[in-house]
């Protein structure tokens, strides 16, 4: 995470639920490397604190697909916290996307209290200068005119 | 830290409806190449009269689309980024994202079981 970034206002998306599994189990699933690869993406995960790794996925526009991780908290089996960097195809050198991805775990009647929040999204107006931003905005209308036009 | 909560579907809501309008995005479209156009010159580049223009120009500002500028008489508008954070399109793609991948973990889970 570059240091700048911290003071920029950041959006995140939470996503909360209860489900009937053990901490233990869920854990398991949520740092196997095998297990990781059938419900999120290929991957070269391993439980270690400052373990680098990445995710495979398919491109998005100017995102080449690429996501590079790093492990930056551990504490088996409640939190598990790594870094989510999405690189620019376009430009190999430059991050579109610096964020981290956290995993709580909270043992509950019944199972386990899953909370994922990615964290990091910064506004466009800090972090993209207002001409490529234009662009972007030219795509987003794209989008827009094309949920209208299905809508309708 | 802002969660993607209903506050920001709501925002989302009323961007979307705001361009929902076909003349409008034209007109949002060609504020935004403008950088800084007045209800004047977008009147005398489409056409429609200056109260209509005026009148989505001032929806396009609710929505949270258009900063403005005052100088003398005129008001300069331009195009606010600000205004498009409930479209940033990462997140939209990481809310469908993780949802997906949410329900793939369970079904992992239940088949751990098995």
């Amino acid at each position: 995470m570059t240091p700048t970034q911290t003071a920029e206002k950041t959006r995140a998306i939470v996503v909360e639920e209860v489900i009937p599994h053990t901490p233990e189990k869920v854990w398991h699933a949520l740092t196997n490397s095998d297990l990781i690869a059938r419900w999120l993406m290929s991957n070269d995960f391993r439980p270690e604190r400052g373990h680098k790794f990445t995710f495979q996925a398919t491109p998005v526009g100017d995102w080449n697909g690429t996501v590079d991780c790093e492990v930056l908290e551990m504490d088996e089996p409640r939190l598990l916290k790594y870094s989510w960097f999405g690189g620019s195809a376009t430009t190999p050198s430059r991050y579109i996307l610096e964020s981290t991805v956290s995993w709580i775990l909270t043992p509950v009647d019944g199972g386990t209290r899953v909370k994922m929040i990615h964290d990091g999204f910064v506004s466009p107006r800090n972090d993209i200068g207002y001409d490529q931003m234009s662009q972007g905005w030219g795509t987003v209308l794209q989008r827009i005119s094309k949920v209208i036009d299905e809508a309708a | 830290m802002q969660t993607h909560t209903s506050a920001q579907q709501t925002d989302l809501t009323i961007v979307m409806r705001s361009l929902a309008d076909p003349t409008r995005r034209d007109l949002f479209e060609r504020i935004v190449r403008s950088r800084e156009t007045t209800v004047g010159s977008l009147a005398g580049a489409v056409a429609i009269s200056q109260p209509a223009v005026s009148q989505h120009v001032r929806a396009l500002k609710q929505a949270g689309l258009l900063t403005e500028r005052r100088d003398g008489r005129n008001i300069f508008y331009r195009a606010d980024p600000e205004g498009f954070a409930p479209l940033v399109d990462w997140l939209d793609h990481y809310a469908v994202f993780w949802r997906d991948r949410f329900d793939a973990l369970k079904t992992l889970l239940k088949e751990m079981d098995q």
